[in-house]
């Protein structure tokens, strides 16, 4: 347990096999150049590629092979239990365990009950949108082997990084960076694990 | 012809980002902001904002020590200004999501320079806001358990949830906490920025620890707009209900002046009217201290005053329907609040209302309003304080003059009620300059992604 943990959260010396290689990384000015690197990449066989960018780029996805998001069916769940804990808190503690009558109204409800419902959903949604973002991402990382990259501070500034990754079956580190060049790569590194 | 030389597309949509600006100009520029020393008007608004947010302290701790009358409360205005100023700071904060969740979703690209110092707004315009019911209660380390259905062997009983006061426990402490998670998510990348740029291996590892080991893969920005669109989705509907619910603490009573159905949409125009003129009055001031001239427009502050202009309008006719409708209902207590409103004791805090709210705006018709930094920056500071008096003119007019002649009276606030005024907006201004300060006020990435499309449509890239 304490070690499946500690190697979620990357620490060195709890990964699941030691790899000498992360990958080979390729440096591109524009969003465009780096599109068109791994529209060719995907057509000469790559297939395990990550990009790295300043920005979220449209079309990188399709581009990339990956699917959509699960995080949508993640939020509905949440909202549902925020929906159905708002009516059972309402009706529970007005209805059942403490009956005070206000007035002869009703002790419970749907009407005076649907604000709290709504924020209570609302409030469940967010934080499984933004927890469930996070677990789909693997944050927090404490190590990653794309930060051993010599210019990786780029991706969060103005490059636009490919990096065709070790463990793709047509890896041989002396012919990606020869494809990373030719399509126009500004500095291709073998990158440590 | 001579025309031609003017792109129709510009014309029509002046650039967001000027100044030619490249991805890594706009890292640079928002980030020395952070990692430079402050410009010297930093300071000498920091020496003014820190005493007076002591000064809250100071008031808060009187209050506590000494009970809840030592503000002007009393009967027959049981709510003064400390309900006044909790609607009143809501009611700012509200703009930030506006910008970051309705525009988001509307796909209003002039957002991005601003929402960033908008949702930061938001967040300290919650808290000031939060003080005020919480030391109402006046014992505020036991308010948990009155506000939060917290089990406790204290009082061995629950809240009523059939209560509006309850559903506004529940829709503000809902609203604090998605605006701040919101916030956060949008600063991860932009803290990843920061650590990628730090030399100092202090700040290195605090923007470590903060963007979490954000690295901005493809995979990572899968989620991540996902999860941005999901939460504007979220905030959309949550930042009408805010205010809504504020206004069901008046509007469900059978007091006249408050029982009316316009409440909820007439508050979150009003909302979003204040908040608008709260967040022209701050970046009007931060693009002159820190030079973002290139970043924040014209453009970005026109839009905004369209917006004020828009709601303004909006709150003038509900000014007007409440009046009617007053008229209209042949009740003679309605009848009596509204005309009371207007030509009674709190008239000039009602013609003032109507001066700010009603008859600034009309101004931004005039290109020349909207364009020009002195005129907005002066007609937002009428509106926030037209927007106050609405807040106070609504509770105070509704409660000094009840049904019975014998019980009237007049509010008047005491220098705690003062104090603590002056003294959250000390809080804000301190917590908003701590900000512009240490994190980025600009979401760098977002900024990035406008400046890409810009770029393209330049080039004549069919986007």
């Amino acid at each position: 347990m304490a070690t499946s943990l500690l190697a979620r959260l990357g620490l060195p010396g709890f990964g699941k096999e030691t790899q000498k290689h992360y990958g080979v990384i390729g440096n591109f000015d524009t969003p465009e150049d780096l599109l068109r690197a791994i529209r060719t990449a995907r057509a000469a066989g790559y297939s395990k590629m990550e990009a790295y960018t300043p920005f979220p780029i449209h079309g990188i996805d399709e581009a990339l092979g990956e699917r959509r998001s699960p995080l949508g069916r993640i939020v509905i769940v949440c909202a549902m239990v925020g929906l159905t804990g708002a009516v059972l808190l309402q009706w529970w503690t007005g209805a059942v365990d403490y009956k005070l009558s206000i007035a002869g109204k009703p002790l419970f409800a749907l009407e005076p009950s649907v604000p709290i419902i709504f924020e209570l959903s609302v409030l469940l949604s967010a934080f499984g949108a933004v927890l469930g973002m996070f677990a789909l991402n693997k944050l927090p990382t404490y190590y990653h082997s794309f930060f051993n990259y010599t210019r990786a501070a780029g991706a969060s500034n103005d490059r636009f990084l490919l990096a065709v990754e070790a463990t793709d079956a047509k890896f041989n580190a002396e012919d990606v960076k020869t494809f990373l060049d030719s399509c126009g790569s500004r500095h291709t590194e073998l990158v440590e694990a | 012809m001579a025309d031609l030389a003017i792109d129709p597309r510009t014309e029509l949509n002046p650039p967001l980002v000027t100044g030619g600006a490249t991805y890594s100009s706009v890292t640079d520029q928002i980030s020395a902001i952070t990692e430079g020393k402050p410009p010297k008007q930093w300071y000498v608004v920091m020496g003014v904002a820190i005493p007076l947010a002591m000064m809250l302290f100071g008031c808060l701790a009187y209050l506590v020590a000494n009970g809840i009358g030592v503000w002007g409360n009393n009967s027959p205005v049981g709510w003064g200004w400390d309900i006044t100023n909790f609607v009143w700071w809501i009611g700012i904060g509200h703009a930030g999501t506006l910008i970051s969740a309705i525009l988001f979703l509307f796909r209003q690209k002039w957002r991005t320079s601003i929402n960033r110092a908008a949702e930061a707004m938001t967040l300290f315009a919650v808290a000031c806001a939060g003080i005020y019911p919480l030391f109402h209660t006046g014992r505020p380390w036991r308010a948990i358990y009155w506000l939060f259905p917290m089990p406790n062997e204290l009082l061995t009983m629950w809240q009523n949830f059939r209560s509006p006061l309850m559903w506004d426990v529940f829709a503000v402490s809902t609203y604090a906490t998605v605006s701040a998670l919101f916030w956060f998510v949008g600063l991860v990348p932009d803290l990843a920025t920061l650590r990628d740029r730090a030399t100092n291996p202090v700040r290195k590892t605090i923007f470590g620890i903060l963007s979490l080991g954000w690295r901005g893969s493809a995979s990572q920005w899968r989620h991540y707009e996902l999860a941005y669109l999901i939460l504007a989705g979220l905030s959309t509907p949550l930042v009408l209900s805010v205010h809504s619910i504020v206004s069901f603490d008046f509007a469900t009573s059978l007091m006249p002046g408050w029982h009316t159905t316009i409440f909820p949409p007439y508050f979150v125009a009003g909302a979003v009217f204040s908040g608008f003129a709260m967040v022209v009055t701050l970046m009007t001031l931060a693009r002159w201290v820190y030079g973002l001239e290139n970043l924040i427009t014209i453009k970005h502050l026109e839009n905004m005053c369209k917006v004020m202009l828009a709601t303004g309008t909006i709150v003038g006719f509900a000014y007007g329907t409440e009046f009617f409708i007053a008229w209209y209902s042949a009740n003679q207590y309605e009848r009596f609040i509204f005309l009371n409103r207007a030509f009674g004791p709190y008239a000039w805090a009602y013609w003032t209302m109507i001066s700010c709210n009603v008859i600034a705006p009309q101004f931004f018709w005039f290109k020349k309003f909207r364009t020009s930094i002195p005129a907005m920056f002066t007609l937002s500071i009428f509106i926030n304080i037209g927007m106050w008096f609405e807040r106070f003119v609504i509770i105070a007019t509704s409660l000094h003059r009840d049904f019975l002649p014998s019980s009237w009276g007049y509010f008047q606030p005491t220098w705690v009620d003062i104090g603590t005024f002056v003294g959250t907006m000390g809080l804000f201004l301190t917590l908003f300059l701590l900000f512009l300060r240490f994190l980025p006020a600009i979401a760098i990435s977002e900024v990035k992604g406008v400046l890409h499309h810009q770029i393209n449509t330049e080039k004549g890239v069919a986007h």
